[in-house]
């Protein structure tokens, strides 16, 4: 789709399920508004569906979400299975506790970008660019 | 543009039909400005004017976003089909946003409201400039009432009193200590006020100082109808049917008064005034961009100069 350049990316932020740990979305938040991004952020206790409606009435970009209670090996798969399943070409990038290990199964499951603790500003910015940039490929 | 222009009629054509997901495209459209606005503006134009648009405006964290959200939660689940414009500060230094009142929405988006967050990008007044034509786009595609919230506004940013056909002001307790200019401005705007947060102490003095200003306003003949004065706990839901009921008075004043043309006709010129602010301001950016300092001219006749020439201009972006 063609995006007008001086258009902000939209970023729909969530946290899935019942994880508490909502101050890096918070963080990120805020990385991504000063980096000239516009985030509708829904905060804690999301389900895929809501996320899939809020990505169609506002139109998102990218879908970011927090993830830190272990259960990313299935939400995040389950994230992107049902923006696909809604036809939305919207990429998931995925933030918190990752260990390494899952890097590849998390790439596999078609997330486009994963990042952990200490990520700074510019990485945040740059990985959700990179996603939007790749959308549609 | 071909591509552009066949984009925009399969996005109407679904819109009509019901599909969200074009409803959701065709406001970015708009948002976005350019042609293919204009075009979708061309196609909502004739469709719409059909909706009850109430605007919901008040101080920061006032309680907006949670008192749309139980109306419109309480709207969807009856036999309406609501949809929210919630509207969040951009910030001036670098165009990002954080858009919030999502948050407090959930319910009214499982209920069936459809609701679309938006940033002011640059535009003051607490409101955006592609408002007017997103509202349009709700009207077109059927939804019914359309509620905007605006962002947290002080005295001056009353663009919604030309946006909306009911304005509702929502006041706090600690109102009753604000300054006198303030008031009178969101006075002149507001068609109904809620104190919302009367489960805090000071709601009654609120509602009391409230009342002594709208003797003083009747008096001096400016408003036409005396706006109602609603106490509601928005987290609670207590008083949201007295809030529903005085919104549909509203309605039905404005229709029955034929006052609904008056105020549509108003608002159809403030938005053309907005409009050519925009195209007016951009101009000026751009004729002052390149400009250099000449020895020995004033600003002053510099910028005469510049209007002069400007003024002849024949073509418009
Ligand atoms: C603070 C904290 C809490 C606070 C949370 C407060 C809050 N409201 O957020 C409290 C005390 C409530 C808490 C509770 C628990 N916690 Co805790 N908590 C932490 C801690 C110490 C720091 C997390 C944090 O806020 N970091 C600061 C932010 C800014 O960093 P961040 O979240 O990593 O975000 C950055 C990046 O990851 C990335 N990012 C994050 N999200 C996103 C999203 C996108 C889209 C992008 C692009 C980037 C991105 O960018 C951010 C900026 O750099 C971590 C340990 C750690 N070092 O991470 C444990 C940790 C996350 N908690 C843990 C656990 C186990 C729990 C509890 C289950 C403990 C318990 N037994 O009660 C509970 C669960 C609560 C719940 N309901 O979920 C474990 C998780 C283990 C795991 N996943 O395998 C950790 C890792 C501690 C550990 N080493 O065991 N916790
Ligand atoms: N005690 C009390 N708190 C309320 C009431 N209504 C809203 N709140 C709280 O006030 C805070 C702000 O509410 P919002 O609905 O977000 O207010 P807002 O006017 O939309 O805020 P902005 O959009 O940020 O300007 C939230 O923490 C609400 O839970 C109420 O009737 N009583
Ligand atoms: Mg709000």
């Amino acid at each position: 789709m063609n995006k007008k350049e001086n258009s902000p990316i939209r970023v729909v932020l969530a946290k899935l399920g019942l994880d508490g740990h909502d101050r890096g979305l918070k963080v990120v938040a805020r990385m991504l508004r000063d980096a000239g991004m516009e985030v509708v952020y829904l905060g804690l206790r999301q389900t895929t569906e809501m996320i899939v409606t809020a990505v169609e009435q506002e139109d998102a970009d990218a879908v970011g979400i927090s993830m830190h209670n272990a259960g990313h090996l299935t939400l995040a798969p389950r994230m992107v299975q049902a923006l696909e399943d809604a036809g939305l070409d919207v990429p998931v990038v995925v933030g918190g506790i990752v260990p390494d290990s899952d890097l590849e199964a998390m790439a596999e499951a078609g997330v486009a970008g994963v990042l952990g603790p200490g990520a700074s500003a510019e990485d945040v910015a740059k990985c959700v660019r990179e996603a939007v940039a790749t959308r549609g490929e | 543009m071909a591509s552009e222009d066949s984009t925009v009629i399969s996005l109407v054509e679904k819109a009509s039909k019901g599909d969200r997901r074009s409803v959701g495209r065709l406001l970015t459209l708009v948002e976005r400005g350019g042609s293919a606005a204009e075009q979708v503006a061309e196609v909502t134009h004739n469709l719409s004017d059909k909706s009850h648009v109430i605007g919901i405006t008040g101080a920061p964290g006032a309680g907006k976003s949670t008192l749309t959200a139980s109306l419109a939660r309480d709207l969807a689940t009856s036999e309406y089909k609501p949809a929210v414009l919630a509207v969040d500060p951009s910030s001036p230094l670098t165009g990002g946003a954080i858009l919030g009142d999502r948050v407090r929405m959930e319910e009214a988006s499982e209920a069936g409201a459809f609701i679309r967050s938006m940033a002011t990008r640059g535009h003051a007044g607490g409101l955006a400039l592609a408002v007017p034509g997103m509202v349009r786009v709700f009207d077109a595609f059927g939804f019914n009432p359309i509620i905007i919230e605006t962002v947290g506004v002080g005295q001056v940013e009353v663009d919604v009193a030309s946006a909306a056909d009911t304005v509702v002001v929502v006041v706090t307790s600690g109102w009753g200590d604000a300054v006198q200019a303030n008031k009178a401005g969101l006075l002149e705007i507001a068609d109904l006020f809620v104190v919302n947060k009367a489960d805090r102490p000071g709601a009654s003095d609120a509602r009391r100082d409230l009342e002594l200003m709208i003797d003083l306003s009747q008096l001096t003949g400016q408003t036409i109808r005396r706006p109602e004065i609603v106490m509601t706990t928005a987290t609670e839901g207590e008083g949201l049917d007295e809030f529903k009921k005085a919104i549909s008075e509203h309605r039905e004043f404005l229709f029955e008064e034929e006052q609904i043309s008056v105020r549509r006709a108003k608002r159809w010129k403030a938005e053309v005034s907005s409009r050519l602010d925009y195209l007016i301001s951009e101009i000026v950016k751009e004729s002052i961009e390149n400009l250099e300092e000449k020895e020995g001219s004033s600003p002053g006749s510099v910028a005469r100069e510049i209007a002069k020439n400007l003024l002849k201009k024949d073509e418009l972006r």
